[in-house]
């Protein structure tokens, strides 16, 4: 396996960036929703998966996690439709945020669903995280479907065999990413746009740069602010 | 590979992993990935934030036929994908770009080669192989340019880099990285500009080399 265990975010704290912090909480929407473009409520509200899953507890994993699972190990459709219900309007939503129409964002979420299930065996959700995991594939197929170039991936880890994740380092993952979940929602709305922009938009740096002509080091250490605080309100959750 | 002490920084990380990286320096990045558990793990963090992001982010109502003709796809029969992976010093990212190609290698003079994996209007991608104690063409450039070492080890005005250290040098360094003595250094380097050399010769090779 890696060398990062369920504390993967650790490694990401040296350097000048890094994400983390507190404990989940919903980002709120001030005005109403429009018709077709709202903000995601919490992961957890949506309909309950094909079987009786309830993951609010901490003891089992989430929702999302045991649907990838029956569908990693079980090919089970009830589950892969369960996915499909919460993240395909989520995908939907960050492609047309990167500059597609609605025809063209809504191909990439076929596309992205279609490697989603034919991709299952890769999932290891004590590394990854479903989410985590399925933008990482969405970004890479969007940047294909739209530069018609295959996207460099690194070598597959060679792990033997993926059978009984260990529950306790799945739920310490998950842990981890609500803490992200809170700090990302403790942003001011300046800095959760530069957030979304360097993870969702389609515009690279030096292209924000000519968009606002703001010198590049303005947008950078924005964006490292952002970060930054994301670290400083993990440590003081973690403390 | 745990005596990897120069990695990808911040910046570069986070625009490859939400796609923004341009083509060649991807490879690059993919490769180092490969190689550095660390960065690797510093990219799935990146990935997690981005998760959170979309997942708190706008979502967009989709038609209803979407998820019938997905589902319909589910049961095609696919041809395999290759599956590309190390092959001697060269990682999965760069088999995967020479797409079962065999290496061209083009000679520099002075026993140095370069291999052009990609060449294009996002800039370029090669493989350079240096003999031991033979320095790169002194160059500077206009970009950045990433460098990561698959073989051996060069010095340049801003340290050692060893197998897996990965250089990033923007346009402001000249630098003139030379092979250690012993084993050929082969370096995997991304440009997106044209590489300006600083002696003569080299530059009136440039167009040649298309460095």
């Amino acid at each position: 396996m890696l060398t990062q265990d369920h504390h993967m975010f650790a490694s990401v704290l040296e350097p000048t960036a890094s994400f983390e912090a507190g404990a989940f909480v919903v980002p709120i929407e001030k005005t109403g929703p429009s018709r077709t473009q709202r903000r995601a409520t919490s992961p957890r509200s949506t309909a309950k998966g094909p079987t009786d899953v309830t993951s609010s507890s901490t003891d089992t994993p989430s929702d999302q996690t045991q649907w990838m699972l029956k569908v990693r190990d079980q090919r089970d459709k009830a589950a892969f439709s369960a996915l499909f219900d919460h993240f395909a309007p989520r995908l939907k939503g960050m492609v047309m945020r990167s500059g597609a129409s609605s025809a063209q964002a809504e191909d990439v979420v076929q596309e992205v669903m279609l490697k989603v299930w034919r991709k299952a065996h890769l999932f290891d959700p004590e590394r990854a995280q479903v989410s985590a995991w399925i933008y990482q594939i969405a970004r890479n197929q969007q940047t294909d479907h739209f530069r018609k170039n295959a996207r460099p991936v690194p070598e597959a880890l060679k792990t033997p065999e993926l059978p009984e994740p260990d529950v306790s380092h799945v739920i310490a993952l998950e842990q981890e990413v609500q803490h992200l979940k809170r700090a990302m929602a403790a942003l001011s709305p300046d800095q959760r746009q530069m957030v979304e922009q360097a993870y969702m938009g389609e515009l690279s740096h030096s292209e924000i740069s000519e968009a606002t002509g703001l010198p590049l080091g303005t947008i950078k250490s924005r964006i490292r602010l952002a970060l930054e605080k994301l670290r400083h309100d993990m440590k003081g959750a973690r403390s | 590979m745990s005596h990897i002490t120069h990695h990808v920084s911040d910046d570069v990380l986070l625009a490859y992993v939400s796609g923004h990286l341009p083509q060649p320096y991807a490879v690059v990045v993919a490769s180092h990935l490969s190689l550095c558990d660390d960065c690797r793990a510093r990219s799935e963090a990146h990935a997690h934030a981005g998760g959170v992001v979309m997942d708190t982010g706008a979502v967009s109502d989709v038609s209803g036929i979407l998820k019938s003709r997905l589902f319909d796809e589910l049961d095609a029969v696919l041809e395999e994908e290759p599956e590309y992976e190390t092959k001697g010093p060269y990682p999965a990212p760069v088999m995967a770009t020479l797409g079962g190609s065999e290496l061209r290698w083009t000679h520099m003079g002075l026993g140095t080669k370069q291999a052009i994996l990609q060449h294009d209007k996002a800039g370029s991608v090669r493989l350079l192989y240096i003999p031991g104690g033979m320095a790169v063409p002194d160059h500077g450039h206009n970009g950045l340019e990433l460098t990561l070492v698959l073989q051996g080890a060069f010095r340049d005005e801003t340290g050692r880099y060893g197998v897996g250290d990965l250089e990033t040098a923007d346009g402001s360094l000249e630098h003139t990285p030379i092979a250690e003595p012993g084993e050929a250094c082969i370096c995997l380097a991304a440009t997106d500009a044209k590489l300006r050399f600083l002696s003569l010769v080299p530059r009136l090779l440039q167009p040649i080399f298309r460095i």
